[in-house]
């Protein structure tokens, strides 16, 4: 037995701040995307033929130019899937891969052309004939309503207290509501996938997806095989945000068909533009509401609906309204509630998961009640919201009966109040307005509450598995995918900590569903949380295994054996990690072990709109300030300060990293993304040139971020951190309300603003006109 | 005269030379360097050069001298390098090799998460680090306004710009070492002949110097003309037309001269708007904020003056701000010139004053004198790298009782193409420069124009934003406090 010194710590353990695991080969441009595995001979490329109309009937298609274009092998109709002519992941049916008989919307694929290379197959595939019959469209949530357009599934109600009653008792009510803006998800590498046929009824998909386990299911559903057929695997993605979730299937089981059909490995990736066009973005709401309250700004009755753009077809639209709801209280407390959402079928691309899905959107709505409130009654927002904080006796029950019980939004927002010296400033802007007849100001502080888990229950579990080689080198799979928020990095952190090795010691491999199936999709802020879990449980086993086996090999107690760093204390002896790994090994013990997790203590009826759908929340707050151009609406963010609870972070410099991204692209949503349909139905911003998300530029131009590096959750998560990829998102929503008080400005902050979102600078221009104008009548 | 001709594209990619035979005119370098090369490090993000994440540098010689910018690959077709040095990420780090200081300085500030945007940044950062070692933030984020991150919010990118100095010695950089060498081997690829390649209908040409290029596109008047392919580079990658016969001005030096003469700047056609921005914001400061907002550093890198006229957009990046100076421009054909206002060149949506054959070969900008006061204000979505809604440019020359002695308003953005204000001016010509002149002014908008409503602004607020602009610019002359947001000021990180 060697006898080995301890080291303080081993390298890249929980808590520190480790680089992402990928970070030399994204700088090197080796890091390997689905486009740039090297294709076997022969491959073939497949390109989407997209509906020209938004609802029409399909007369007829005339091929003839597509087939005699150079390098067309073939065209894939509904006619060629061999299985369901379906990827619904809501199970209705309703989410055809390729339209058949009528489109709903424009953009909608028809058929796909397969050719020798993408250009020839893109070439080929705009030479299609399509005669249609044009039925009556509709694009607009407010039109679907008036159309009595259908709900595209069933609509979901939380209520709590007496909604009567607390409006008779409020002494004041306003009641308003709210256009808020859809979201493309603008990932950078779009979407793909490549599929290479197999033995029998095999075949292989390598997609850019976030859900392996669905997309496995999807193209096996779509082939008409067992899913024991199909194989998904995803080392990495060019970004999700939830793009990703439900959105690849359908590019996957392109792939997967004409790999059946011509045997040969097919590609397939649209042009942004298509790309763009063809798939879902972040729902579009109306939000129409009603608010009772007192002299104080105390609330007392909350009522309001979420009407939602769905899209053709359900998808997630109906969890996503669901979770609209879910946080339209915010960190509010509403005595008597009730909301609704109203899930409309539009005629436009089935809207899907992004980032927070559906949470910002309710959130949103919530702030701005609170901001009416506000100007309604004259005073400054935070004190409306610091008023009806949750807290307090009887004061901890949401609109789904699920009690807050780990609310630290107090504390947060009393640092950042300081830290940011929001109250002077709010006077210095208030002062400069005064003097300042063009440019106005305006700061905002609003906090944020999320609820982690997902409210399907069954998705909160998942899988890990864990081998440990013969030369100590452990390999690392989970059912997480990698989108670039640092899933792998983190995991490996913890199965670096649980067997106390350096992290180079660990390789984290492609998520295949090969290696852990059925997982769940890699949303909903929960990578961490449950592979975290999975990948230490499957450490966990290995351990017990090594524990055991090492008591009986040097006779000594399982107690007195210790996993430190990068050494094995076995009594008073200590032994390098790779050694015992080795003596393990001769003694035929098991080296490999498969993790598993499910999150405690969580139910939720969606019947009765109420349970424990969140196992915790994840809380920040952050304070935006903003510059406004009152002659053309044109805005600078000022600055913004950000202090964000991660819990006991995995990892700091990635969580940060999540949150400044997150706050940009929450201020994006808000100020200058915004989606544009024409009369025809044809999404005219679908691409970076007309569709604008954030560039270094716009980055606030003082940036003040901090982790809430005292939190530590109290539920029993993955070495007590919470979760981070969705709740800083919403942290941009005070750019949004800042911009609002710049506007209101011009009307002595007397009239609510009502900047309808995104915030572009002409609705901002709009904004002052109208509130000019009223200040003047 | 006999002029001699070549049959191949010959450049430097990376260490390596190539020399191709058979260039395809709508052939893109990202597609020759993803699938004939796999060199797969530079993605594609949007083929249509708004993204960055496939910026390469190139290389080129002018006057001798050799200089790397930043440029899109995926909008810069193969036969327009001829000549020059491609860089690639492939470049900067061998395998299992130390990492280049920019490459080391993004690992260690965190400043990559799903990486695909990643290549790109290193390379613009790159670029910017060969010509400026320590950048200011402002500067970094000019140089970083083509390149799009979805991920990181980009603190964790400009904190990686501002530690290159701190990782690595420029001196020390290979392309800064090697320089000499490079420039001796692009000197011997420049033979001073006229490239032609492609048959038939595939047909792409590099005329060897202005008079060949007149010459060639005499014979050749349905060519496609293309200077920085930032626009002509969609047609093909969008819209899939088909371009050929290409006459590409890669060669002609003569297109990339700018002189100065006491009363005027005559900028070539073929000059970028990077080699055009230090005499432009010398003599007219107030165009400094235009020239910095044309799409990103990649874009201004490529894209030149002349083909921004010559393409007729509706809303113009510079046309609006130069024909309110009065700028003229000079059109030839064979070795016929002729010269107009530059108002006058644009006829109306997608027609412009030029004939089969004829190429646009210089603008002249007159200077002002100190009588005149002159603006120019884009509008737009997002600040920096988009496209005006509006784009209004005002010039007054004040006679000396402070009455409008003359006047030129010109908008981008509120018709078919960039267009004179003329009931404006008319309104303002002559009458004391006054609030009740101005309102004059903005009551004659709605006779000038009528606005579309489209995906960058609504008619309502493309009229009334026209409007406040005139409001600003006399304000501006009045007095300068509180009028603009301070777009300079300080970031601390």
């Amino acid at each position: 037995m060697n006898v080995m010194q301890p080291v303080d710590r081993v390298r890249g353990a929980v808590h520190d701040k480790e680089r992402h695991e990928s970070g030399h080969k994204h700088v090197s441009g080796t890091a390997e995307y689905i486009d740039d595995i090297p294709e076997p001979a022969g491959t073939l490329h497949g390109y989407l033929g997209l509906s020209q109309r938004a609802h029409a009937e399909i007369l007829s298609v005339d091929f003839e130019a597509v087939r005699n274009s150079p390098g067309v092998v073939g065209v894939l109709t509904a006619e060629d899937i061999p299985g369901e002519n379906d990827i619904s992941p809501a199970h209705k049916h309703d989410d055809p891969v390729f339209a058949a008989g009528k489109v709903e919307f424009h953009g909608q694929p028809i058929f796909a052309v397969i050719a020798t290379s993408r250009e020839a197959a893109r070439r080929a595939a705009a030479k299609v004939k399509i005669d249609y019959r044009d039925l009556p469209h509709v694009t607009d949530v407010l039109e679907a309503a008036a159309a009595n357009y259908p709900l595209v599934i069933d609509p979901l109600k939380l209520e709590r207290g007496d909604i009567d009653a607390g409006f008779a008792k409020a002494k004041n009510t306003v009641s308003g509501e709210m256009r808020i803006g859809g979201q493309d998800h603008f990932y950078l590498e779009g979407q793909i996938s490549f599929a290479i046929p197999g033995e029998d009824d095999e075949v292989t998909v390598f997609s850019s997806t976030q859900h392996p386990s669905e997309t496995q299911l999807m193209v096996a559903h779509v082939l008409g095989v067992p899913s024991n057929a199909v194989t998904v695997n995803v080392r990495r993605m060019g970004g999700g945000f939830g793009g990703k979730e439900t959105q690849a299937n359908l590019f996957a089981a392109v792939a997967a068909v004409a790999a059946r059909k011509y045997r040969r490995a097919i590609k397939v990736r649209p042009d942004r533009d298509d790309d763009m066009t063809a798939t879902g973005k972040r729902h579009d709401f109306h939000v129409d509401y009603k608010v009772g309250f007192d002299d104080d700004g105390r609330i007392e009755a909350v009522d309001a609906v979420f009407a939602a753009r769905c899209g053709f077809s359900a998808d997630l639209s109906g969890p996503v309204t669901d979770r609209a709801l879910f946080h339209a209280d915010n960190c509010y407390f509403y005595p008597n509630v009730r909301l609704r959402s109203r899930p409309l079928k539009t005629n436009t691309v089935s809207n899907t998961a992004f980032r927070g899905f559906g949470g910002p959107q309710g959130m949103v709505g919530g702030e701005r009640m609170i901001e009416d409130v506000a100007y309604a009654l004259g005073k400054d927002p935070l004190e409306i919201r610091k008023l009806n904080f949750y807290g307090g006796e009887g004061r901890n029950l949401t609109p789904y009966h699920q009690t807050v019980e780990d609310n630290i939004i107090g504390r947060i927002i009393e640092e950042l109040e300081a830290s940011s010296d929001y109250a002077a400033r709010r006077q210095a802007a208030i002062a400069f307005n005064r003097e300042s007849p063009v440019i106005k100001r305006g700061i905002a502080l609003t906090p944020v509450k999320f609820g982690i888990s997902f409210t399907k229950t069954e998705y909160n579990q998942a899988g890990a598995l864990v081998h440990v080689y013969t030369d100590g080198s452990i390999q690392l799979n989970h059912g997480g995918t990698e989108m670039g928020q640092g899933l792998y990095t983190k995991v490996a952190q913890v199965v670096a900590d649980e067997f106390q090795v350096d992290l180079d010691h660990i390789k984290v491999t492609a998520t295949s569903t090969g290696k852990v199936p059925n997982t769940s999709a890699t949303a909903a802020s929960s990578g961490s949380d449950l592979n975290g879990m999975a990948a230490a449980n499957a450490c966990q086993q290995i351990k017990e295994r090594l524990v055991r086996f090492a008591a009986e090999h040097y006779g000594v107690g399982e107690a007195d054996i210790a996993f430190e760093p990068n050494t094995v204390r076995i009594g008073a002896e200590r032994i390098a990690f790779a050694d015992l790994i080795k003596a393990a090994y001769a003694a035929r013990v098991q080296l490999s072990a498969a993790g598993f997790y499910k999150t405690p203590k969580i139910h939720w009826s969606r019947a009765e709109g109420r349970g424990r759908p969140f196992y915790y929340f994840a809380y920040g707050a952050s304070c935006s300030e903003v510059s406004v151009d009152t002659l053309t609406g044109e805005y600078q963010v000022e600055r913004t300060d950000i202090i964000h609870d991660v819990g006991k972070s995995l990892n700091p410099a990635l969580d940060l990293g999540q949150v400044e991204g997150a706050f940009v692209q929450g201020m994006g949503w808000l100020t200058t993304e915004e989606l544009w349909w024409d009369a025809k139905g044809r999404l005219r911003t679908h691409a970076p040139s007309t569709y604008k998300i954030p560039l270094a530029s716009d980055r606030p131009r003082v940036f003040n971020v901090r982790l809430a590096e005292w939190s530590i959750n109290r539920e029993e998560t993955i070495r007590r951190s919470k979760a981070v990829g969705e709740p800083p998102f919403m942290l941009g929503i005070s750019v949004l309300e800042a911009i609002s008080m710049a506007a209101a400005s011009v009307a002595d902050y007397r009239i609510p603003p009502r900047i309808d979102a995104p915030a572009t600078p002409e609705r901002v221009l709009m904004a002052v006109e109208r509130l000019r104008a009223a200040r003047a009548g | 005269m006999t002029t001699e001709i070549r049959n191949t594209i010959r450049f430097l990619l990376n260490d390596r030379s190539v020399e191709l035979a058979d260039v395809s005119p709508v052939q893109t370098l990202l597609d020759f360097l993803r699938i004939g090369r796999s060199l797969r490090g530079t993605k594609e993000g949007c083929a249509e050069g708004d993204c960055g994440a496939c910026t390469v540098l190139v290389g080129r010689l002018l006057d001798g001298k050799l200089k790397y910018e930043s440029v899109n690959a995926c909008i810069r077709f193969v036969a327009s390098l001829d000549g020059c040095h491609v860089v690639t990420v492939e470049a900067l780090a061998q395998p299992n090799g130390p990492l280049h200081p920019v490459q080391q300085a993004m690992v260690d500030t965190h400043a990559s998460q799903c990486g695909f945007c990643t290549p790109g940044f290193v390379m613009s950062l790159y670029g910017l680090w060969m010509t400026n070692a320590k950048p200011s933030v402002q500067e970094i984020e000019k140089a970083l306004q083509g390149n799009l991150c979805r991920c990181t919010g980009y603190a964790a990118i400009i904190r990686a710009a501002e530690a290159i100095a701190s990782v690595g010695e420029l001196g020390k950089d290979p392309l800064i070492v090697e320089r000499e060498e490079i420039t001796r081997q692009l000197e011997a690829l420049r033979d001073g002949r006229r490239v032609e390649i492609g048959g038939e209908d595939q047909r792409v040409v590099l005329p060897a110097s202005l008079d060949d290029f007149a010459a060639v596109l005499e014979a050749n008047p349905e060519a496609t003309i293309v200077a920085g392919s930032t626009d002509v580079g969609l047609w093909v990658t969008k819209f899939m037309r088909d371009i050929a016969p290409v006459v590409h001005l890669s060669h002609l030096e003569e297109l990339r001269r700018i002189s100065i003469a006491p009363d005027g700047i005559t900028l070539a056609a073929g000059v970028s708007y990077t080699e055009a921005y230090p005499v432009i914001v010398r003599h007219f400061p107030q165009l400094r904020e235009l020239w910095d907002r044309i799409g990103g550093e990649q874009v201004r890198n490529m894209g030149t003056v002349g083909g921004n006229i010559a393409n007729g957009s509706p809303i113009g990046d510079t046309p609006p701000a130069l024909i309110a100076l009065g700028a003229s421009v000079t059109l030839r054909k064979g070795t016929s010139r002729r010269t107009l206002p530059l108002e006058a060149f644009f006829i109306e949506y997608g027609k412009q004053d030029r004939e089969p054959g004829e190429f646009v070969e210089t603008v002249r900008i007159p200077f002002l004198d100190e009588t005149e006061r002159f603006a120019v204000y884009k509008i737009t979505k997002r600040f920096d790298e988009d496209i005006s809604a509006v784009c209004g440019a005002f010039r007054v020359k004040f006679d000396g009782d402070g009455k409008v002695a003359d006047v030129a308003i010109a908008f981008g953005g509120m018709a078919g193409t960039p267009k004179r204000a003329s009931n404006v001016e008319a309104a303002l010509k002559g009458a004391q420069w006054n609030d009740a002149a101005i309102e004059a002014g903005v009551a004659a908008f709605e006779r000038d124009f009528t606005p579309l409503t489209d995906w960058r602004a609504s008619s309502e607020y493309r009229m009334l934003v026209a409007r406040n602009l005139l409001r600003r610019f006399h304000l501006e002359t009045q007095e300068t406090r509180n009028i603009r947001i301070d777009r300079t000021v300080a970031v601390a990180l």
